[in-house]
């Protein structure tokens, strides 16, 4: 393997890595705030890119508008899904056990699958970056590298340095922690506890939607991809270890690199690879790469 | 008389920055109760789980019968006669009272591949459960749901589960906590009892129990012995009355 | 009130239940064509499997997402090790390919059973993925087409046969010998010193380890007969249908197996095959095109609420309703038949 195409395998890991992290972020968001584990997160993000590929036309149609003005409407779309899909059925989920959450949101996934077969059908589908975005920078004499998948791995930075900003550094981002460590004492103290639990959740609904817009012109759109993403999302979580925010980046970055490179290498094994990285680590380390959260 | 069964050295337990146990040393002698006593937080309980082996200790020794047990963990401590009740109650409530014991005895001979066997007629588990649940007050409720006793019957299970096991040491953290007059003097002439066979460690916050009890007492202030002596001693030593005996007489 | 017993016994009921049960299961062929033999003998491999299960996830408390891989790399094992023109004999190919379900178990239990709660669901889930893309990707499967099972294997001792696997009734009537042994070999275990333990640690883990259970050694155990069983199920599919594909190792199946677990009723052996019988009564229904006309095509939307609608509104399964309607106060311990 030359140094040009080493290069643009390291930028192809970074950048699903990178996508991993972030859906996986929104995972552990639901499940460390409010206790839920959430199945049909990688329907969201099946959603999201199903939305890119279809809302385009529309979008393009009514308002005029192209990539971004789509992305921002998914967004809004997004927002207003998960804000819906929490008083309906979430916020039902949080007092009950873990294997019953993990039945009840299974179920939802196959609810999902089907009427995404229903409205848009069970095709593959292509989308096209924006013109802007889809040119290639030059690497080295001989390659050049997609602009587009830079881009990914750039909004998916600034998506999770947003979201630890905001739980971290604000207060929204404290109000949110307390409540998930002592939900009747935030009540106490006056904070809509309920309200405060659907902007999480939609919050968490919309980085899943927007990661799988953005990464449709990558990944093509597919009916499988949600159910994919999920399992490998966690996979990120169980290297990663419980709770560590640190941890899933750097197992989301690994995944990225031995699945990435292990296409290139072990073309026959790349889809076991990941998990013989799994089994190697909790052998290794039972906890995972990080214990504790951080 | 005086064999030492189980004796602590230096144990030190220390959790990020805070160190909850601070060279704390004890011994704890066939047929004498040795009390733990001192405030809240003082380190008494997180002194039981590290002599139980159910945290391990940041430093030091713990030794029963002359062997080194510090790295041993909780269930093979258990299996060599160090048994231990839990301040907060922890049996289970699904089955009956019968069964807890029972399932606590079974501990001492698990067979696990007899698998046809039916084990409510285990021959050694069964009586062993019944007279220790008789030892502590429970023949009258053996059928009984668990979770349908009592707090104080669930107190006389804890200590009934610990019998079960047929320990040498017995770690007791709190059994007396929420008893009733009677009930407590019931408890009180069940360790009477108990002393004779075996060491006995006993946690506990009722003063007027712990004096009339015990033989020997430990005092703990942020983790660290402040005395460590005969009652009398204990009653007398000024440091003691400042730090903690204060308002009691 | 009837006076305490020496042991628990189930009650006459419930032996009851069970026995027209399996009467029913026997005479089942006598009153129903080659699709209604067919339909049971699978259902009652799926209720081996879900057997399986319950002694993790109601028995123990490991809820395991995980199920397909042992039911299907059984499967796997029994036409691999098959030989080509030949029958193999039934009496070793069934042992050697359940130890493959167990062997597999006993791995995913050995890395698994360090975590708890969501991520040890998590971990059964991504072993199990594991399993899948070994037999979809590598040569060891045969790809995604699966590979076929051209000589069923023959129950015989010596040169003598006793039962021709190829056709429906000798088959069926193992797979209801099969279901049998299984459910009284799990009730025999789950009242045995093994079982309580089992219990205890369900109930009460920490209990057990300060009692002296060394607790990992017990769940890697029922892990590892878990797996054996449900590679019991797997190999009585292969043998069925002749043919292996990665899909019986994808974890629709295994959500599909603790459906079935759940819907019957956890904690109770009878609450698997019940939740078996169920479950597949429910596919048929949302896949009948006479009830849903064009919907049937996307049955997996009725069938995805229905399993919403029956974790929300039954959380103790069909057995629970029974229960309710009994009434009955339990005060002797369980014995989960």
């Amino acid at each position: 393997m030359d140094l040009a195409t080493f290069l643009v395998q390291c930028l192809n890991s970074l950048q699903y890595g990178l996508l991993l992290f972030l859906v996986a972020s929104g995972l552990t968001l639901i499940f460390g705030i409010m206790g839920v584990i959430n199945l049909a997160h990688g329907s969201f993000y099946m959603i999201g890119a199903y939305m890119a590929y279809a809302l385009a036309p529309v979008v393009n149609a009514t308002l005029g508008g192209g990539f971004f003005t789509t992305l921002l409407v998914g967004l809004v779309l997004a927002i207003a899904l998960g804000y819906l899909l929490e008083w309906a059925f979430f916020s039902f989920l949080y007092e009950r056990e873990h294997l019953q959450q993990v039945l009840m949101t299974y179920g939802l996934i196959l609810v999902f699958e089907e009427l995404r077969s229903l409205v848009v059908g069970d095709d593959v589908h292509g989308v096209s970056p924006p013109d802007w975005l889809a040119g290639s920078i030059p690497l080295g004499d001989l390659m050049t590298y997609p602009v587009y998948r830079l881009f990914i791995s750039a909004v998916c930075l600034a998506l999770a340095a947003a979201m630890w900003y905001v739980l971290g550094r604000t207060r929204l981002g404290m109000t949110i922690r307390a409540g998930a460590t002592n939900r009747e004492m935030v009540q106490s103290l006056g904070i809509d506890i309920k309200f405060l639990y659907r902007v999480v959740f939609a919050a968490g609904v919309a980085i899943a939607v927007l990661a799988g817009m953005v990464a449709a012109p990558v990944s093509s759109v597919y009916p499988g991809m949600g159910n994919q993403v999920l399992i490998i999302c966690f996979v990120v979580v169980v290297i990663g270890g419980i709770g560590s925010i640190r941890g899933a980046l750097l197992a989301a970055l690994l995944i990225g690199v031995v699945d990435t490179f292990g296409k290139v290498v072990f073309p026959q094994a790349a889809g076991v690879l990941v998990y013989v990285l799994m089994a190697l680590i909790l052998l290794w380390k039972p906890d995972g790469l990080f214990k504790v959260g951080s | 008389m005086n064999e030492v069964l189980l004796r602590a050295t230096d144990v030190t337990r220390r959790f990020g920055g805070l160190v909850a146990v601070d060279s704390v040393s004890l011994e704890l002698q066939r047929g004498a109760v040795h009390a733990v006593i001192g405030t809240n937080g003082a380190g008494k309980s997180t002194l039981i789980n590290i002599l139980s082996g159910e945290l391990a200790a940041s430093g030091g020794r713990v030794e029963l019968r002359g062997t080194d047990i510090t790295g041993w963990p909780q269930a093979r401590r258990a299996r060599a006669g160090v048994g231990r009740s839990y301040q907060r109650t922890t049996i289970y409530p699904t089955f009956t009272v019968l069964e807890n014991c029972r399932l606590a005895a079974q501990a001492r001979h698990q067979r696990p591949w007899a698998w046809w066997a039916d084990a409510t007629a285990c021959t050694v588990s069964v009586p062993a459960a019944r007279d220790a649940a008789a030892r502590a007050g429970l023949a009258q409720a053996l059928d009984q749901s668990a979770g349908t006793l009592s707090h104080g019957q669930r107190r006389q299970l804890e200590i009934a589960m610990c019998l079960a096991t047929a320990p040498e040491v017995l770690l007791l953290d709190e059994p007396l906590a929420g008893m009733g007059a009677e009930e407590t003097e019931r408890m009180l002439a069940l360790l009477a009892e108990l002393k004779a066979g075996h060491a006995i460690a006993l946690v506990e916050h009722d003063m007027d129990a712990v004096f009339r009890i015990a033989d020997r007492i430990t005092v703990m202030v942020n983790g660290a012995v402040l005395a460590s002596d005969t009652p009398e001693a204990v009653r007398r030593n000024p440091a003691v009355q400042a730090a903690y005996l204060g308002g009691h007489e | 009130m009837t006076p305490p017993r020496s042991g628990p016994r189930p009650s006459t009921p419930k032996i009851a239940s069970v026995a027209i049960g399996a009467l029913a299961l026997a005479l089942w062929p006598l009153v129903t064509g080659s699709f209604g033999v067919d339909l049971v003998t699978k259902t009652m491999i799926y209720a081996i499997v879900a057997l399986s299960l319950e002694l993790l996830v109601g028995a123990t408390g490991l809820v395991c997402f995980g199920q397909a891989a042992f039911f299907g790399l059984a499967a796997y094992a029994a036409v691999r090790l098959s030989p080509e023109g030949a029958a193999a004999s039934l009496l070793w190919l069934l042992p050697v390919a359940m130890g493959v379900g167990a062997g597999y178990a006993l791995f995913m239990g050995a890395l698994s059973l360090r975590t708890k709660g969501v991520y040890f669901i998590m971990v059964t889930l991504a072993f199990a993925q594991m399993a899948y893309y070994v037999v979809h990707d590598t040569p060891l499967g045969g790809g995604t087409d699966g590979i076929y099972l051209y000589v069923k294997p023959v129950v015989a001792i010596g040169s003598m046969l006793l039962l021709d696997l190829d056709k429906p009734l000798p088959l069926y009537y193992l797979v209801l010998g099969c279901l049998g042994a299984t459910f009284i070999f799990l009730a025999l275990l789950l009242r045995s010193r093994f079982g309580r333990a089992l219990a205890g640690i369900h109930v009460n883990e920490q209990r057990m380890r300060a009692t002296g259970f060394s607790t990992y050694p017990y769940k890697l155990a029922a892990f590892t007969i878990s797996g054996a069983i449900a590679g019991l199920g797997g190999v009585l599919f292969a043998v069925k249908d002749g043919f292996v594909n990665p899909e019986l190792l994808s974890w629709h199946f295994s959500g599909a197996v603790l459906i079935m677990i759940i819907l019957g009723g956890l904690g109770h052996l009878r609450g698997a095959v019940i939740g078996a019988f169920a479950f597949a009564l429910l596919q048929e229904l949302f896949k009948s095109e006479a009830i849903f006309g064009a919907f049937a095509k996307h049955w997996l939307l009725g069938l995805g609420m229905a399993i919403i609608a029956s974790v929300a509104l039954l959380p103790r399964g069909l057995i629970g309703i029974g229960e309710l309607l009994t009434h009955r106060l339990r005060r002797t311990p369980r014995v989960p038949v």
